[in-house]
């Protein structure tokens, strides 16, 4: 049974069409990850699949746990279920971490959070942050942390996830990436990765890889053999590859 | 205009008046507060400080203070100039009240002292003149409400407020303006700061007013004194709030900090004044001043200035205006708000009161009264 399925995804962002048909799908309980070079169109998938106002959908649309939701607002789909870790959080005065995770657990103003959720926390390192207004003047671990952290919170049935790690410390990186997996294997949840250089792989255990190019997926495999491929040749060599393998 | 008799608690009072206290800030059992001074029209109702604090500070009627002591005819008019233009005038001409507070010397005041200035009838002009003494070594916090009769809707509001921070006190003020669409309001107050001494000035207007303008300044003329301004305004219904601070940077190694945050929407507009002047060897001062429009309606002016005339001190500033930005309203709708929800999230982020340096009861206090009036967002 799939989680998510994209169908002949076209999407501009600003009236440049990054997206030129996208078609692929994500298994429930399945974690996926999405190769690319700078400007493939790797973060507009995302933005896209999570239903951000910048990205228009000109054509194709997006399945998610059967339902069609492509015309749907991002708070909509969130209730659905599909969470985010951004790449780039922005930093928001006044608005403090604690704020944010009584949002994401779907709280009251004033309402204090469970003591699950601040264990969640802790495990995070995050305590001491509760009351600072978010991201601002945060590390890059740290920020990455906050991400996670509020991304479980919400307790998704689909993960997004964009370069959990990039710029980010092995202690932070090993914590976030193990967090992950637990969630996953608790949940049955599934996830789609953008990583660059592969390190979260070694703490997620993903299925399946696919490479983004050009706005198309051009082949689906092992991630692990992908990535290896992709360090050996290159993206485009890589790509060749593959196709030619499957023609095999 | 009606003469208000002398009350022995606020309780006392009519409803309607303490709940437009209330709304101003004031804590009416009065339980949290180390002293309470109510003007209603040009009649002190109240003046009393708790049990507890009793001899650590005062708090009484201007009139009375200064029929009780000679010396504070040195206090009145000695930081703001009477002629300075026809309000200060006019205040000098019809003294209506005000208060007089004073922190005793090395007096630690956990709680807050809190003032209620009230106009009651119609079209009045209210006159007050406060006098603030925080003597050597002490410590206090005063929390002030000027608000209006729920039945009143036009009148005139001048207020003097002279403050005298003297060796190694510190002095956190906190004023709370509730006034009404048809409201025109022109507070004239400065302060001086003495060696190592520290003061705090909060303001907060979030209600609409027909037109406010001011200017406090403080002057840091003692050796390592500190001033900061922090101002949260939310202007709308066509209000004009033109309102700055001026710290001027006297004492070797003093230190100025003027914050302000403005929103302005609904034909509103503010101007946002700042001015820094370093005038001694290692001052240092920083002015930031942010603006937020959530229409095209609505007009902000930041105006920062600077002026140094010494080579070793260190002035900055930063401004910025503009609209909420996209990124951060979809940050908080992929946490699962809706776009309106998202905006008013960032907006009361923004008018946070985490920046006025009170304890946490009194932040809860104002924060609450922001969430209340920012509800309708």
């Amino acid at each position: 049974m799939e989680i998510l399925r994209v169908e002949n995804l076209h999407v501009e962002v600003e009236g440049k069409e990054i997206l030129k048909g996208i078609d692929f799908g994500i298994s429930k309980n399945e974690v996926c990850v999405l190769f690319g070079p700078n400007g493939a169109g790797k973060t507009t998938l995302l933005m896209s699949i999570l239903g951000s106002p910048n990205y228009k959908i000109t054509d194709g649309r997006i399945i998610f746990n059967g339902m069609d939701i492509t015309n749907l607002e991002m708070n909509e789909r969130a209730s659905l279920g599909i969470g985010v870790a951004f790449q780039n959080p922005p930093e928001i005065i006044g608005v403090k971490l604690r704020d944010i995770l009584r949002i994401c657990t779907r709280k009251r103003v004033n309402e204090e959070l469970t003591e699950n959720e601040l264990k969640l926390v802790e495990k995070f390192k995050l305590t001491r942050f509760l009351d600072r207004d978010i991201n601002v003047g945060f590390s890059g671990g740290e920020k990455k942390r906050v991400e996670i952290l509020q991304l479980l919170s919400m307790r998704p049935k689909l993960l997004l996830l964009d370069e959990p790690d990039s710029g980010v410390d092995v202690e932070s990186l090993r914590l976030i990436g193990n967090e992950i997996q637990r969630y996953i294997n608790e949940t049955g949840g599934s996830a789609l990765i953008i990583t660059h250089h592969g390190e979260i792989l070694e703490h997620v255990d993903a299925k399946t890889g696919f490479i983004l190019l050009d706005g198309r997926i051009s082949c689906r495999g092992n991630p692990g053999v992908i990535f290896h491929d992709i360090l050996k040749s290159g993206y485009r060599e890589c790509v060749k590859c593959l196709i030619r393998g499957a023609k095999k | 205009m009606k003469k208000w008799k002398r009350v022995d608690s606020l309780t006392e009072l009519p409803h309607k008046i303490l709940e437009s206290a209330m709304k101003a800030g004031i804590d009416v059992d009065a339980r949290n507060r180390s002293g309470s001074y109510m003007m209603i029209d040009h009649s002190a109702v109240i003046a009393k400080v708790n049990e507890y604090f009793k001899g650590k500070l005062e708090i009484m009627d201007t009139c009375d203070a200064l029929m009780k002591y000679k010396w504070l005819r040195n206090y009145v008019w000695k930081l703001v100039d009477k002629e300075e233009d026809e309000y200060t005038k006019k205040a000098d001409e019809n003294l209506g009240g005000g208060y007089f507070l004073r922190i005793m010397k090395n007096a630690k005041i956990d709680l807050p002292l809190q003032s209620c200035l009230i106009m009651a009838s119609e079209n009045m002009e209210q006159n007050v003149h406060n006098i603030i003494i925080a003597e050597e070594g002490s410590n206090a916090r005063i929390i002030t409400g000027c608000t209006l009769h729920p039945d009143v809707r036009s009148g005139q509001h001048i207020g003097i407020s002279e403050f005298f921070i003297k060796r190694n006190a510190t002095l956190n003020f906190t004023m709370i303006h509730n006034w009404s669409e048809e409201t025109k309001v022109r507070p004239r107050s400065a302060a001086v700061i003495e060696e190592n001494g520290k003061f705090i000035s909060n303001y907060i207007a979030l209600k609409p007013v027909r037109d406010i303008q001011m200017y406090p300044s403080a002057i840091c003329k003692g050796r390592d004194s500190m001033a900061r301004f922090n101002t949260i305004l939310y202007s709308h219904n066509g209000s004009l709030m033109d309102i700055g601070s001026k710290i001027e940077l006297l004492g070797k190694n003093s230190k100025g900090e003027i914050v302000s945050r403005a929103i302005a929407t609904d034909n509103s507009r503010i101007i946002a004044r700042g001015m820094l002047i370093g005038n001694n060897s290692g001052v240092r001062g920083h002015l930031e001043c942010r603006g937020i429009l959530l229409d095209d309606s609505a007009e902000i002016r930041a105006i920062p200035e600077l002026i140094g005339n010494r080579r070793d001190i260190d002035l900055s500033h930063e401004a910025a205006i503009g609209k909420i930005a996209e990124g951060e309203i979809i940050y908080l709708m992929s946490r699962g708000l809706s776009r309106d929800e998202a905006t008013s999230v960032i907006v009361r982020g923004f008018l946070d009161v985490d920046i006025l340096g009170l304890p946490k009861e009194l932040n809860n206090e104002i924060r609450r009264l922001i969430e209340k009036t920012t509800t309708n967002l």
